[in-house]
């Protein structure tokens, strides 16, 4: 790790060690056309009993980080580099065989689409039984009871019978509880939530979010919510991530980072949102243009192409520079990586809200 | 916008659309209904055999929907995944063929149109679909997709094909240099906006959007939804708009019909619908709406329902949302509750209820929580508190 390349991010002042601590993690894929920079230099800590949404478009890097997490880019052609520890050990050196020991049952995840995610040739009940015995020297019928257990505990009527039921027999909100009573089944202490709503109606949605924060209670586990929905993230996160081509923008509570946002890329996503509330002839914000490339990200600021507010910093400093990410003022561990000084922040946020 | 404004002059020499050329942009004339559905039932047969095939059931996708859209008017269709607002969106634009009722585009009944003589109704009545990827043939140019339309319609813009085609692209914001270029090489939010010029590309006068944006991410989706809003003011497109985001709906409709199992449970004005819902359903859709406000949440109410939309192959009788409803009763079983007015709603405001909301979406004092999972647990922990 090179200082040059990578400045120390401000928020990795020593503290007792956090549960979950990325340090710096990068994820290069080489490919033909060159090197392609999904994650570049990520880091974020993560207690326990509480959860980190991490935002982005496609392609800004949120589930190769997760992956990352739970160790599957080994034994590929991506280059991982950086530091995971978590709870005193660290998973980015760690051999695979080790790893599987932590997968599923210190880290676990729910996928975005369980159709996929769930095998179609067994039963529910089945498949989580299976992750169960992985982890635990116990009996077939054991394990079972297990399963069922945890499919009545998700919320799904009558266990017994549908624990004997094949995927496609449930419907898309049953089978992310599903998948949701498989990742939780070893009582993990870091869930990862890869789009868990986002194939999901708003009434089931709302369901399943009640019932991740309601099992994080009941378990104290940490959790990484993925998602593209600041919407989602407002309702259950405490801290939030924003990432824009592979790298952290901004960094700070949930509060801090939708009331008073420091990042004019998180300016952009909140401004394209429409709401159910407030002035319905708000024209919507889009921002302009469209993501990165990832082989060949945009000199400086990752972001400036599609900044409106470039014009703001003097001496074009967006397209050279890369801004660091750097505490702003005020209490808590609010983060951005802008140019625009508060000064300027201010005034721009002034001309707004006159408008 | 103002080369889009001649080029528009130009096309309507050749395609006159009368009340559009002379009503000021943006102000179409109202009080005409452009589309009149009444009635407007499909049923898919469910087959068995192989042979002899014969019917042991039907799925009701959508059945029984009555709306009416005006001239340069928008109207949405929300509902869950399965309340039939696609199949009524294919309906009317008869890739479907309905089982009962009538479609009326533009004072003519078009619900049992032959094929062969639909081609003149399209020309006036056109579709974007939801998803970018296989709506648009990959082995066709941008421009043979745009000017496929006017081939077909028999349309000979005096600009030529080529001219009109690139006019076309400029107005949905792509690059005219893109003609002959392959939709593999655009992105999902470009994609789409080939999929509005050649909706476009007859200069219609309803546009069904099915899902237009949901396969877009956040930023994208809005550069989409603004353009959309301009074309509609522009040329005065009547649009019926089909998503299940209640928030992008409330932004781009007018008017918004809220579907459930086939039906339309509720239907108003926008104003009305998301700050004085009546219908149960509304009430929880609505709150089940993540909002990017930490404080918002709180003062919003909160209503979880428990499981998912029952089979449509057999909906419940009376009422088909008394399954997931706390407040049904008995007379909801028994009696199917129509489609009214209700005291205190205002004109137009409609309602499909026996027991209707209090119509305001503050928070209520209890929250309705009818999901299993979290309230054996919240049970629990008051009993132990």
């Amino acid at each position: 790790m090179s200082l040059q390349t990578s400045p120390r991010p401000a928020d990795l002042t020593p503290a007792p060690s956090p549960f979950l601590d990325v340090r710096d993690l990068r994820v290069h894929f080489p490919t033909e056309d060159g090197v392609v920079k999904s994650v570049d230099g990520v880091s974020f800590t993560l207690e326990k009993g509480s959860t980190l949404g991490i935002v982005g478009e496609s392609g800004s890097g949120k589930s190769v980080t997760s992956l990352a997490l739970l160790g599957l880019h080994k034994g590929t052609r991506a280059q991982v580099s950086g530091e995971i520890w978590l709870e005193g050990r660290e998973l980015v050196a760690l051999p695979e065989h080790e790893m599987r020991g932590l997968r599923g049952r210190t880290v676990s995840m729910i996928f975005q689409d369980p159709l996929s995610a769930l095998h179609p040739y067994f039963t529910v009940g089945a498949q989580i039984a299976e992750a169960y015995r992985v982890h635990h020297k116990v009996s077939k019928k054991e394990a079972r009871d297990r399963a069922v257990e945890m499919l009545k505990r998700v919320g799904i009527p009558q266990p017994e019978r549908r624990a004997k039921d094949y995927p496609h027999q449930f419907s898309g909100g049953m089978r992310q509880r599903a998948m949701i009573a498989m990742a939780l089944v070893c009582d993990p202490e870091l869930l990862i939530a890869d789009e868990p709503t986002t194939a999901l109606d708003v009434t089931v949605q709302a369901q399943i979010l009640d019932l991740i924060r309601d099992l994080q209670e009941e378990f104290g586990s940490a959790v990484i919510l993925i998602t593209h929905d600041l919407g989602v993230v407002a309702d259950i996160a405490d801290d939030i991530l924003v990432m824009y081509g592979g790298r952290r923008i901004e960094y700070g509570s949930v509060r801090d980072v939708l009331k008073r946002p420091e990042h004019p890329y998180t300016w952009g996503l909140l401004e394209s949102m429409p709401h159910i509330t407030g002035d319905v002839d708000r024209r919507l914000n889009p921002i302009a243009g469209s993501p990165p490339s990832l082989i060949n990200p945009p000199g400086g600021c990752a972001f400036h192409p599609r900044c409106t507010f470039k014009g703001w910093v003097p001496e074009g400093r967006c397209a050279v520079d890369r801004p660091e990410l750097l505490a702003v003022a005020g209490p808590g561990k609010h983060l951005a990586a802008c140019h625009l000084t508060p000064e300027t922040k201010n005034e721009i946020r002034g001309r707004r809200a006159a408008q | 916008m103002k080369a889009a404004d001649e080029q528009e002059h130009a096309v309507s020499t050749t395609q006159p659309l009368p009340g559009q050329q002379s009503a000021p942009a943006g102000q179409p004339p109202a009080g005409e209904n452009l589309l009149e559905v009444s009635g407007l039932r499909k049923h898919f047969p469910i087959r068995h055999g192989i042979v002899f095939q014969r019917q042991i059931g039907a799925v009701h996708a959508v059945d029984g929907v009555d709306f009416t859209v005006g001239a340069g008017r928008t109207l949405g269709l929300v509902g869950e995944s399965g309340c039939g607002k696609s199949t009524t969106g294919r309906l009317v634009t008869r890739l479907l063929e309905p089982t009962a009722g009538t479609v009326v585009f533009d004072g003519e009944d078009i619900t049992h149109t032959p094929v062969t003589r639909m081609k003149e109704a399209r020309r006036n009545l056109q579709m974007i679909f939801q998803d970018p990827y296989s709506s648009l043939n990959p082995r066709h140019t941008v421009g043979t997709i745009v000017e496929t339309p006017m081939r077909l319609g028999g349309i000979n813009p005096p600009q030529g094909h080529k001219r009109r085609a690139q006019e076309l692209l400029e107005t949905v914001g792509l690059n005219p240099e893109h003609y002959n270029r392959y939709p593999n090489e655009f992105s999902g939010g470009q994609r789409q906006r080939i999929g509005i010029a050649r909706a476009l590309a007859l200069r219609p006068k309803l546009i069904v959007a099915d899902e237009p944006v949901s396969a877009l991410d956040v930023s994208i989706q809005a550069q989409i939804v603004n353009l959309l809003q301009d074309l509609q003011r522009e040329f005065g497109i009547a649009f019926v708009f089909i998503a299940h985001d209640l928030a992008v709906v409330r932004h781009f409709c007018e008017r918004v019909a809220v579907m459930y199992l086939g039906k339309i449970v509720e239907i108003a004005d926008r104003q009305t619908l998301y700050t004085r819902p009546r219908h149960p359903y509304t009430h929880a859709l609505l709150s089940a709406v993540p909002e990017a406000d930490p404080d918002g949440i709180r003062r919003r109410e909160r209503i979880r329902l428990a499981g998912d939309v029952p089979s449509p192959v057999d909906p419940p009788s009376g009422c088909r949302f008394r399954t997931r409803c706390w407040k049904a009763r008995e007379r909801c079983v028994t009696e199917e509750p129509p489609l009214v007015r209700l005291g205190g709603s205002p004109a137009g405001h409609l309602t499909a209820c026996h027991f209707p909301e209090e119509p305001t979406i503050e928070a209520r004092e209890e929250d309705i929580v009818l999901d299993p999972a979290v309230t054996g647990r919240e049970e629990t922990a008051a009993g132990t508190a």
